[in-house]
C-alpha cells in the first residue's frame, strides 16, 4: 500500500500558491537547508502555508511548526511525521 | 512662515487612462470610459454600468510575493505609487526612511479580496480563508503596503470619509510636511466592482440604473438620476517646496495652497449644508479671493438634491456663472477616495496646458446658474483651481490647487 508523502516539491508548490515567490530567490535551486526567512517568507506567509498543508494533507500542525522547523528539510520531516503510516503518527 | 507644499510626482490609474500622459490625452478631449460591467455578470443587478480599468494585470507590474496578499485596489495603488516616485525622480532610499510617510484615503477597503475569502469561508470552511485576509481588506492597507514596499517609515495614516477623503488625506499629508516630514505619498484608490462591492454601493440609493452610457451620469442636468461608480485613483508625491528645490526636483506640478472641510448639519435641521463654508475656508487658507479661482472641479454628485446644494454653494461664493465649473469625472464615474486626487491631478494638468476638460454628455439644467464647461474643452489661463469633494454622510471638503509658473 502506498503511503502519502509530503515532499519538498509539495512544499514549494504550496508556498507559491499561498504566498507567491520572491523574484530574488530560485526555489528550484537547493533550498533544503535555507531558512524560510531567507527565502523571502514572513510569518504570515508561513501561517498561510501551514494552513494549506493542513487542509491538503488532512493533518493538524503545531502552531510553532515553522519556529521549530525553520528550513524546508526540517519542515518536510515534521510534516511527514504527522502523516498516517509514519512511525511517529 | 508656513511651508509651501508642492506636488512633484504623479501616478494615476483611471478607467480612461493609465499613467499621466494616457489619462490627460483622454481627458482633455472628453473621452468617456463608462460601459457595461465586465468584471462580473451584472444582469441580475439593478445598476449595470461602471467605469472599469481594462487590461490591468498586476503580475505585469508587481513582485510575485505581493500578488496573493493584495486586493485589486492595493495593486493599482502600488503601481501608481511606483509611477509617482519615478515621475518625481526620487528613489526610496534617497530620503531617510523616517522622513517619508504615506497618507491615503479609502472608501471601501479590499472588497474583492474579502468577497473571495468570505466565499471560501461559507463554501469550504474557515481553514480555506487566506491568512492575508487579516489585512488585505482593511482601509489602511494601501498606506501600509505603500509604506512597506518603499521603505517609508515616517507618519502614515488612512482617512475614511468617502469621496471627501481624497482631499482630507492630501491635507493631512500637507500638515505632516509642515511638521517636518520631507516627503509624503498621498491620494487614494478604490476598486470594488465585484458583486459584494456592488451591492454595498447600491445601498446608498444614489447609483444610476440607466443602461445608456451617455445618459447614466448627468450631474447638473435636468435628467440627473444618480451616478455611475468607477474604479481607480491617483497617488501624489508631496514635498516641502524648498526641499524639493534643493534636491533639484524637475517637475513641480503645483502647490496645495488651501484646504477646508466641514460636516453637514443633521438632516431636517433646516440649517445650511456645510459645503459653502468648506469652500470659503479653503479660499481663506489659500489667501485667495473667489476671483482668483479660474476653474472649479465639482463634486458633481449627479442626484438633483446634491447638485442643487453644490450649485447654490458655488453661486453663493462666486456669484451667478462667476467661475467655470467642470466635472471630468463624468468620463470615469465616481471613484470614491480616488476621485479627488484624480481631480487634483486634472487641475494641475489643466493649468499647465491652459485647457479646462469638459463635463461630458451633460446639458446644463436651467435651474442652475453656473458656468458649466460642457461638450467641448475650454482654453483658459488659470492660476488657481478649486477641487470640491463630498462624502456620503455629510463630509464636505474643498482644496485650492495653485499652478506653477513656467
Amino acid at each position: 500500500m502506498s503511503q502519502p508523502e509530503f515532499t519538498v516539491e509539495d512544499l514549494k508548490r504550496i508556498l507559491v500558491e499561498g504566498a507567491g515567490a520572491d523574484e530574488g530567490v530560485d526555489l528550484d535551486s537547493d533550498i533544503l537547508d535555507t531558512g524560510f526567512e531567507s527565502l523571502g517568507y514572513e510569518s504570515l506567509a508561513l501561517l498561510e502555508t501551514a494552513g494549506r498543508i493542513e487542509r491538503e494533507f488532512g493533518i493538524t500542525l503545531d502552531d510553532e511548526v515553522f519556529i521549530d522547523n525553520p528550513t524546508p528539510r526540517e519542515l518536510v520531516a515534521a510534516v511527514n511525521a504527522k502523516l498516517p503510516g509514519s512511525v511517529a503518527a | 512662515m508656513t511651508a509651501r507644499v508642492v506636488i512633484t510626482g504623479i501616478g494615476i490609474a483611471t478607467p480612461n487612462g493609465f499613467g499621466v500622459e494616457d489619462y490627460w490625452a483622454a481627458t482633455r478631449v472628453g473621452k468617456s470610459a463608462i460601459g457595461r460591467i465586465t468584471r462580473f455578470d451584472p444582469t441580475q443587478y439593478p445598476a449595470r454600468l461602471a467605469g472599469e480599468i481594462r487590461g490591468f494585470d498586476a503580475r505585469d507590474h508587481l513582485p510575485g510575493r505581493l500578488i496573493p496578499q493584495t486586493d485589486r485596489m492595493t495593486q493599482l495603488a502600488l503601481v501608481a505609487t511606483d509611477s509617482a516616485f519615478e515621475d518625481a525622480g526620487v528613489k526610496p532610499g534617497d530620503i531617510p526612511e523616517y522622513e517619508m510617510g504615506v497618507v491615503t484615503a479609502s472608501t471601501a477597503g479590499g472588497f474583492e479580496f474579502g468577497q473571495n475569502e468570505l466565499q471560501a469561508l461559507w463554501s469550504r470552511g474557515s481553514q480555506h480563508v487566506s491568512a492575508y485576509q487579516s489585512f488585505a481588506w482593511f482601509y489602511a492597507v494601501n498606506s501600509g503596503q505603500i509604506s512597506i514596499r518603499n521603505g517609508m517609515r515616517g507618519h502614515s495614516a488612512v482617512v475614511v470619509s468617502d469621496q471627501a477623503g481624497g482631499l482630507d488625506a492630501i491635507a493631512q499629508a500637507r500638515r505632516q510636511i509642515r511638521k517636518g516630514s520631507k516627503l509624503i505619498c498621498s491620494g487614494g484608490v478604490d476598486a470594488s466592482i465585484c458583486p459584494w462591492g456592488w451591492v454595498a454601493q447600491l445601498a446608498n440609493g444614489r447609483v444610476s440604473t440607466s443602461e445608456n452610457t451617455e445618459r447614466a451620469y448627468l450631474p447638473f442636468d435636468a435628467d440627473a438620476s444618480g451616478y455611475v461608480p468607477g474604479e481607480g485613483g491617483a497617488l501624489l508625491i508631496l514635498e516641502d517646496a524648498e526641499a524639493a528645490r534643493q534636491r533639484g526636483a524637475e517637475n513641480v506640478y503645483g502647490e496645495i495652497a488651501g484646504y477646508g472641510s466641514t460636516f453637514d448639519p443633521r438632516p431636517g435641521s433646516g440649517r445650511e449644508p456645510g459645503l459653502r463654508r468648506a469652500i470659503e475656508l479653503a479660499l481663506a487658507d489659500a489667501d485667495a479671493e473667489p476671483s482668483d479661482i479660474g476653474v472649479v472641479f465639482a463634486d458633481a454628485a449627479g442626484t438633483p438634491e446634491l447638485d442643487r446644494v453644490e450649485a447654490e454653494a458655488l453661486i453663493e461664493v462666486f456669484g451667478a456663472a462667476g467661475v467655470p465649473v467642470t466635472a471630468p469625472k463624468t468620463m470615469t464615474g465616481r471613484l470614491y477616495s480616488g476621485a479627488a486626487p484624480v481631480d487634483v491631478v486634472t487641475a494641475v494638468l489643466a493649468m499647465r496646458e491652459g485647457l479646462i476638460p469638459p463635463t461630458v454628455n451633460v446639458s446644463l439644467s436651467p435651474e442652475y446658474d453656473i458656468d458649466l464647461v460642457t461638450a467641448q474643452p475650454r482654453t483658459a489661463h488659470v492660476r488657481n483651481a478649486l477641487v470640491v469633494a463630498r462624502g456620503y454622510g455629510g463630509f464636505n471638503s474643498a482644496m485650492v490647487v495653485r499652478g506653477t509658473d513656467r
